[in-house]
Formats: C-alpha cells, sequence, structure tokens
C-alpha cells in the first residue's frame, strides 16, 4: 500500500543500477496505475472527512426554516450571518471568551516554565533518586484522570475553591503534566552538552544553564507544548462543569454546552456558536502546523 | 536571580561559601531535587492525597451537606448489586472494543494514503488531521446534528440511496455505532503518529526487498507491519486510555441514553458524585475504573509489548 518514490541515481553501483532501472521502468507502469487509484481513494476519503464540517457552515447559515427541511439543500438561501450574532449574544460569549483566555494563558504560562523546569532536573543533572522520580513521571502518564475527579473536587471544595478559577490553573503550576516533562525531557537530551559545559566553566549554574541557554534553543518545543495546553485547556469541559457554577464563570466550552440543555435554543445558533468556537483551532492550526506534528511525532516516537 | 548572584560569588564570597564546600555529589543531588520540586509536590499534592481522600470516600457515605458517615464495605457492596452499573460497564467495553481498533485501522490506512510525493498532498494532511483537534463540545453538537433522525446528513445520504431513516440517537441498538463513527472521524492524530512511522523506515529495505522481486503486498507484510508494530503499539494504547474515559459525547449528544445505552463509566461516576451526590460511591466506582484500566493495561502489555519488533532495543 505504501508507494514508495525513489530516485535511481542514489545507486553508484551500475551493475546494479542498471538491474534496478529494469525493475524501476517496470514497476513505474504499475506504479501509474496504482498512483492514480491512491489518488481516487484519497479524493474519496477527503470527500467524506471534509463532509461534517461544510454541513456544520452551511447549516449554521440557515434560516430556521431551511434548516428543518427534506431533503437537505447544501447552499443556504437566504444567508443569514445574523445567526452568529444571535448565538454569540444569545449567552454572553464574550464573558465566557475572557474568562476562557484568563484561564488558558494562565495554564500555558505554568506549562511551559514549570515543565521544562523539571524536565532540565531530569534530562540534565545526575543525582540519587532520579531514575526512580522519572519513573513516577512515567506512571502518572497513564494515571486516568478520572479517577481523581471526585477527591480533587472534595480538596478544591475545603480550599473554597469552588466557582473560582484555582481549581482549573493552579495544578498546572507543578511541573504542568508528566506528559509534557516527559516531551521537554527528550527534547533537552537532543541539546549539546557541550553548551552547558562552556558556561559551566565560565562559572554558570545550573539555573543559569537552564535559562539562559536551554530554554531559549528550545523554543520549538515549548512552543509545541504551549499550543497543546492551548488546545486542551480551551476544549476541556470536565473541569470548567465541575468547579464553575456561577454563569458569570463560564468557559467557552461550558457556555456552548449549556447551550445544549436548552431545548427552545434552535439548531441554527448551536452550529454557529460551534463553527465560533472551532475557528479559533482551526486559525491556530494554519498558523502553527508545524508545531502540532512536531509535538505528535516527538512524543510518539521517540520514547 | 540566583544564578547571577553566585556565577559573581564563586571565587570566595561568604555568603556562598557553605555551599561551594559541599562535595560536587552532594550539590548536584540538592540542585537536581530544586528542579524536580514542582513535580514532588504535584504528584503529593494532585495525586497522593487526592488517592487517599479517595480511599476515605470510599468506606464512607456523603452527600456533601450532612457530614461523611462511615459504612464499611457497603459502597463495595453497591457495585455489585447496582442495577445501572453493568449498563456503564457495557458502554464503556463496548465503545473502546470498536473504536479503538478502527480508529488504527483507519489511521494507518489515511497515513500510507498520505505517504505519497503527489503535489497538494499537504492539503490532504490538513483535512484528515483537522478533525481530530475539533474542540470537544462543538464535536458533540455538530454530531448530534450530523445524526439527527429527520434532518441530518447521515440520514439524508441513506435515505437518498434508498434506505430508509435510522433513529440513530434514539435507538439502543445504533446510539453506539454513532458514537464510534464520530470517533472515527478524528483518526487524524494517529494518522500523524503512522505517517512519521511510515517515513522513518529506511527505504533500503523496500530496495532489497524488490531487487528479491517482493510485491506491494509483501513488501507491507515482511516490512511495513513489523517495522510499525512498535507505533501500533503506542496507538494502541493512547487510544485504549483515551477511550476508556470518554466523556464529552455521552453527557452532551445523548445524556447516557437512550436505555442507558451510552452510559460511559466516567459519565457514570460524574453522575453519582455530582447530580446523585453520592460521594462514596463514586470513589468506589472511581476504583473501578483504575482497576479495570491497570488489569487491561498489563494484559496489553504482557501479550501484545513482546510481539512488537524494535529495530534497536533499549534507548
Amino acid at each position: 500500500m505504501a508507494v514508495i518514490e525513489r530516485p535511481i541515481n542514489d545507486l553508484e553501483n551500475s551493475d546494479i543500477e542498471i538491474g534496478v532501472r529494469g525493475t524501476h521502468r517496470r514497476m513505474s507502469r504499475s506504479d501509474r496505475a496504482w498512483r492514480t487509484f491512491t489518488i481516487v481513494v484519497l479524493l474519496v476519503m477527503a470527500f467524506i472527512m471534509v463532509m461534517p464540517f461544510v454541513w456544520l457552515v452551511t447549516s449554521s447559515l440557515k434560516s430556521q426554516v431551511q434548516i428543518f427541511q427534506y431533503p437537505p439543500e447544501w447552499i443556504p438561501n437566504p444567508v443569514r450571518f445574523e445567526n452568529y450574532t444571535n448565538a454569540l449574544t444569545y449567552k454572553p460569549f464574550g464573558l465566557y471568551l475572557r474568562n476562557t483566555m484568563i484561564i488558558v494563558t494562565l495554564n500555558v504560562i505554568a506549562v511551559v516554565f514549570t515543565s521544562s523546569f523539571v524536565a532540565y532536573g531530569f534530562a540534565r543533572m545526575r543525582f540519587w533518586g532520579r531514575d526512580f522520580w522519572f519513573g513516577v513521571v512515567i506512571a502518572t502518564l497513564f494515571l486516568p484522570y478520572a479517577i481523581m475527579i471526585v477527591p480533587q473536587f472534595i480538596m478544591f471544595s475545603r480550599l473554597g475553591w469552588v466557582d473560582t478559577f484555582l481549581p482549573l490553573t493552579v495544578p498546572y503550576f507543578f511541573g504542568g503534566g508528566a506528559f509534557n516533562i516527559f516531551l521537554m525531557r527528550q527534547f533537552f537530551r537532543t541539546i549539546p552538552e557541550e553548551l552547558a559545559d562552556a558556561a559551566r566553566i565560565d562559572g554558570c549554574t545550573e539555573f543559569g544553564i537552564y535559562w539562559r541557554i536551554m530554554m531559549p534553543l528550545s523554543r520549538p518545543a515549548l512552543i509545541t507544548i504551549g499550543i497543546f495546553t492551548f488546545l486542551s485547556s480551551w476544549n476541556d469541559l470536565l473541569g470548567p462543569i465541575i468547579y464553575l457554577r456561577s454563569p458569570e464563570n463560564f468557559t467557552v466550552a461550558a457556555g456552548l454546552a449549556s447551550f445544549r440543555s436548552i431545548q427552545d435554543v434552535s439548531w441554527d445558533l448551536q452550529l454557529a456558536a460551534s463553527t465560533a468556537m472551532i475557528l479559533p483551532i482551526v486559525i491556530l492550526f494554519f498558523f502553527a502546523q508545524r508545531y502540532f506534528v512536531r509535538g505528535i511525532v516527538m512524543t510518539g516516537l521517540k520514547g | 536571580m540566583a544564578s547571577q548572584a553566585q556565577a559573581q560569588a564563586l571565587p570566595a564570597q561568604t555568603g556562598w561559601k557553605w555551599w561551594t564546600n559541599l562535595p560536587l555529589a552532594r550539590r548536584r543531588t540538592i540542585t537536581g531535587y530544586i528542579f524536580i520540586s514542582p513535580f514532588m509536590l504535584g504528584v503529593l499534592f494532585w495525586v497522593v492525597i487526592p488517592v487517599l481522600v479517595n480511599l476515605y470516600l470510599t468506606f464512607h457515605s456523603w452527600n456533601l451537606m450532612s457530614p461523611p458517615r462511615f459504612v464499611g464495605l457497603a459502597n463495595i457492596e453497591t457495585l455489585f448489586k447496582d442495577p445501572i452499573l453493568p449498563y456503564a460497564l457495557k458502554a464503556t467495553f463496548l465503545y473502546t472494543m470498536m473504536s479503538v481498533p478502527l480508529g488504527l485501522v483507519l489511521g494507518f490506512f489515511l497515513a500510507n494514503l498520505i505517504n505519497t510525493n503527489i503535489r497538494g498532498i499537504a492539503v490532504f494532511r490538513t483535512i484528515f488531521y483537522l478533525p481530530s483537534i475539533v474542540p470537544a463540545v462543538a464535536n458533540a453538537l455538530l454530531w448530534a446534528w450530523m445524526f439527527n433522525t429527520e434532518f441530518g446528513l447521515i440520514n439524508s445520504f441513506i435515505r437518498a440511496l434508498g434506505g430508509s431513516k435510522i433513529a440513530w440517537l434514539q435507538d439502543p441498538a445504533w446510539a453506539m455505532p454513532a458514537f464510534v463513527i464520530l470517533s472515527l472521524w478524528g483518526s487524524g492524530a494517529s494518522m500523524i503518529i503512522f505517517l512519521a512511522g511510515l517515513q522513518g523506515i529506511p527505504d533500503i529495505y523496500y530496495e532489497a526487498a524488490e531487487i528479491d522481486g517482493a510485491g506491494r503486498w509483501a513488501k507491507m507484510r515482511h516490512i511495513t507491519l513489523p517495522m510499525m508494530s512498535p507505533i501500533f503499539f503506542f496507538n494502541l494504547v493512547i487510544g485504549f486510555i483515551n477511550s476508556f474515559q470518554v466523556f464529552v459525547i455521552g453527557y452532551l449528544i445523548t445524556d447516557g441514553g437512550p436505555q442507558n445505552s451510552t452510559l460511559f463509566l466516567v459519565l457514570y461516576i460524574y453522575r453519582s458524585a455530582f447530580q446523585n451526590l453520592k460521594m462514596g460511591y463514586a470513589a468506589a466506582l472511581s476504583w473501578l475504573l483504575f482497576g479495570i484500566l491497570l488489569v487491561l493495561s498489563l494484559i496489553i502489555f504482557r501479550y501484545l509489548g513482546r510481539r512488537v519488533y524494535y529495530e534497536n532495543p533499549g534507548e
């Protein structure tokens, strides 16, 4: 199934080259058929995958009458951009957006600084007990968050933190999650130790090396974990619906979810609000595409 | 900053003398623990203490209003008598058993499609990947609309092809397949990991196989699949842990229904704790979830982990 395109000139040995050329030409004909087949399948799959997006956007621009119409029409007529303004003012989404941005910003800052700080210890320091504690990092990687829902709620309510942003932000300041520590450690290990040694000879402390050498050199990895933290905080629903009680503290996710429970709200508004929630993520993706891919690949393959 | 102060202090300034007099190994150990201390505190606050609290709750009955009451093993006993719990287990297992293997197959398939050097392939990669980062809430609302019995896109297609409409979200037999289809839309994340794996396989292997006369299928069977086994394993473990904790779609699209057919375990824990206010029972359910995940993870690692081919064992 994998279509491997080989440049034939990368074989130095001419004897073999002739043989391979022969094979290559013969393969090439079936390759062309295969390639056409691949493109057809690609187009079909792309059509299927893109369909929900198209359906979402067109539905979000339809009038109430047109949305409940069978058979459905693809082109909204009339195009109702008012759906968006109506949806986003039906509930105070400006306020929700502000709340979400506060939470997201704090979490991104927390993760970028504390996970790299901890990761430096694991990547570059040699000390008694390090491997044990790194084992703990790996173990918490597999710890299901779901089992912490109830006890953490009890803890935070004892602290009087319910209906504040604290339960949704403070935990991030303690290492920023095993996943990010792991990722930053892997990245730090790719930076040549000689740089740090040179700084040590000049009298730089480990903290200085972390802050002045490792951090500036780790921008790509830091951006990657920042983006993933942004995504998970932006998307999180369980946290906000457990901890945020008063509607003026809601996040965008919680606000959108509360749309669902109100039966009289029509689909056009729900879908317009959904599109509005997806849009920042899509924009973020187009601006920072390579960091997405890098992050996924780094975590997936360098274990 | 501490770093600057110390850097200048190195040539014997009294304030730092006790530090510079320490043996190097000791200094490294202290510095190392300072670096990892946020994580250690995090483990204490957000793992160790919650686990102890959960243990305490498991043996108590507590509705958050009146003080907790010690009930011994009553919550554990309830696990065996609860008529709702089997639904939660069934929904969670069914969802995992269907969505994880199908997601792996689709992710691998898409990765192979994408691993081609035709022009504009980046567009396809984006199209396949984007659904996997759609926020869960928006995703849930979108698919609730897709699966709408009268006006949803899925049923429109089925009817256009001459089939009769399916009550996806109202029929207990169809709600779970609908959720599996929904989950497959997000296969792009595993696709990217598979793609990186495919591109990491050295061309030499394929060239050698071609010289030996291997066809497409032989190359797939004897090179690609064995080389990709660690990535299959990784995606399997990740997919399994994630799907076992699925919550948002059950909460938003069907609210656990119809007839509890989508009452996922995490949703049931949420309901027990925050709607039925049975903190003790919710704690017992959490242990159950943890236990199942632990046992299944061990099975996966024990029986599949050793079938995985690693080119460079160790680091």
